[in-house]
């Protein structure tokens, strides 16, 4: 092996386990905050690479139909839950969030989608049609089980998985998909040639995680999510909502499935069910940061990224066996330690 | 007058095990009342009930208000504080983002009103001041007691609710503790103060409860009751603290 060879697969996984860090961070974050183990985070890598290729290949995506039903079915979900409470404004707060929303994306979406308008604006409609799909997963089939136990939240998890995984083969058909990258260009450093695409991923996971950082270390709700995140009760006593906690984490895990989906689709083939694997390799650097450090994910994640290419130059039949088998030494070492992860409450 | 709080016929069970029978009990606007009672009698779990923490049958009335259906959020925006036996701080957050994080029900307010009542608590509790980019974890037990109330107080709440903010604490951090509610009184803030120490509870309150295996035994202005004699026979008698 030649040492261009092992830049190249160094770049390579670098690239990767950017992507597996965003993963990986949403996942921590949603799991701190609400203790749910987000399995669907890899469907909204798939809904949003797929919706920005049918945006790209000038057709209208299936998922926006999704976006209308889920907004209806959360708006029903919240009227049930908040009937008694409900002023006028906040009724018209949920009405225009639930409803008016979707519909506005549904038109915008109508409207753009045949003129093929240009990578940046496909990009940006995508993330508005599916991000705001996890704060509607989360009203509709997590909310209601706010006290229930992580395990129980787990398989609603899983259902919701199992549930968009099934839309995805029907809104987008069985066969992959590519689109265009954000850059064509690529960059020349001696014997290595870099992408643009992928300097955008790199440098768009940079930018998110120095606002996420931001937005956690120096906002009141960034500190309030921490405070739920650290005392659940404790954050209900000074009266932050879990419930509007819960649903700012689903929603930056919404960006955060959608961009990357949008970000590699120009790099590899995407199909309706590719999300799942790529969002159990987050989920892996996940595990190994502890679930519960947002450095020690992304460390993590770059970490994923760089043994996959390298486990795929060498033995690439045995690519993901590599990577997850590596969760195993990491559980026995954090198990004999004798940390607790996490208990339930 | 409205009482700030009103409970009437109040029952709470926890963990399927009645821990509070048809409690009724008022709390006056500015005025500090007091629970008393042994260890286990259902004084926490009554402030959990009034929270909303912990469901609860009967009547809870927050200035007039019916709670039934409130959650704890809902109760805080209304004007409730907890102070909870167990504190539940943020304790790897700063001081500092503790008790801006207290201010949370006047978020709308902005950043400068949060600031100004952080001078004025920071002006109330020094101590704070001196740790305030310290983590919460970190504080002693008396500074934690201390961060909780400030917490609780940076709500500007009508009613304070305190449970046993003197546990586990020594002698003179005690004094401290009850000195600062003495304090409180002067800005009109109502308090509900659960305490094991009866002795210090009534001497700071107005009025006195006696909650004996979940019940109401005896109530009367507290005066009075720390000179009743089988008040001072089980509570006062051998010099608790």
């Amino acid at each position: 092996m030649d040492p261009t060879i092992i830049a190249i697969l160094v770049q390579d996984g670098v690239v990767n386990g950017a992507i597996y860090a965003l993963l990986a961070l949403s996942l921590v974050l949603v799991f701190a905050v609400t203790r749910v183990i987000f399995i669907p985070q890899g469907e909204f890598v798939a809904y949003g690479a797929l919706t920005y290729a049918a945006l790209d290949a000038g057709q209208m995506p299936g998922s926006v139909w999704l976006l209308c039903g889920l907004g209806a079915a959360a708006c029903a979900a919240s009227l049930r839950a908040e009937w008694r409470r409900l002023s006028p404004r906040r009724l018209a707060r949920l009405l225009a969030g639930t409803l008016a929303l979707p519909a506005a994306v549904l038109l915008a979406t109508r409207e753009l989608a045949p003129l093929q308008p240009g990578v940046l604006v496909q990009a940006l409609l995508a993330l508005l049609i599916v991000t705001p799909m996890a704060p509607y997963l989360y009203r509709v089939a997590f909310r209601p089980l706010a006290q229930a136990s992580v395990l129980v939240l787990l398989i609603a998890a899983v259902g919701v998985h199992l549930a968009m995984g099934g839309l995805g083969l029907v809104f987008f058909g069985p066969e992959g998909s590519r689109a265009t990258g954000f850059s064509e260009d690529s960059l020349e450093l001696g014997p290595l040639i870099v992408p643009g695409q992928s300097l955008w991923i790199v440098g768009l996971t940079v930018a998110l995680m120095l606002g996420l950082y931001g937005f956690f270390e120096f906002t009141l709700y960034g500190k309030a999510l921490r405070a739920t995140a650290v005392n659940r009760l404790g954050a209900r006593l000074v009266g932050i909502g879990t419930a509007q906690s819960g649903e700012i984490a689903f929603s930056l895990a919404g960006v955060i499935g959608a961009l990357s989906g949008i970000l590699i689709v120009p790099l590899t083939t995407v199909y309706y069910d590719t999300g799942f694997i790529i969002g159990l390799k987050g989920f892996t650097a996940a595990i190994i940061g502890g679930m519960a450090s947002y450095p020690g994910a992304a460390l993590a994640a770059l970490g994923v990224g760089v043994l996959e290419s390298f486990s795929s130059f060498w033995a690439s039949a045995f690519k993901e066996v590599i990577v997850f088998t590596a969760i195993i030494p990491v559980l026995l070492w954090r198990s004999l330690r004798g940390g607790v992860v996490e208990d339930e409450e | 007058m409205t009482p700030v709080l009103e409970l009437e016929d109040v029952s709470v069970a926890y963990g399927g095990i009645p821990a509070a029978t048809g409690v009724s009990l008022r709390v006056a606007a500015g005025s500090i009342v007091t629970v008393i009672g042994p260890n286990g009698a259902g004084k926490s779990t009554l402030l959990n009930a009034v929270m909303g923490v912990l469901p609860a049958e009967g009547r809870i009335r927050f200035g007039g208000r019916d709670l039934r259906g409130d959650g704890v959020e809902a109760r805080v925006q209304a004007g409730m504080s907890l102070v909870p036996e167990r504190r539940e701080l943020f304790a790897s957050m700063s001081v500092e983002d503790n008790l801006r994080l207290g201010a949370f029900r006047h978020r709308a307010e902005g950043r400068a009103a949060a600031t100004r009542g952080l001078d004025a608590i920071f002006a109330a509790f020094p101590r704070l001041l001196e740790r305030r980019r310290q983590r919460a974890g970190t504080l002693s037990g008396g500074e934690r007691q201390m961060l909780a109330m400030a917490r609780a107080l940076m709500a500007r709440p009508a009613l304070l609710m305190l449970d046993e903010p003197s546990l586990g604490l020594a002698p003179l951090i005690v004094r401290d503790i009850f000195h600062a509610i003495t304090e409180l009184r002067r800005t009109g803030v109502a308090i509900l103060l659960v305490e094991q120490n009866a002795r210090a509870a009534l001497e700071v309150s107005d009025h006195g409860y006696v909650l004996e295996t979940g019940r109401i035994t005896l109530q009367g202005p507290s005066a009075e009751l720390a000179s009743d004699p089988r008040i001072v026979e089980l509570y006062l008698g051998h010099g608790t603290r």
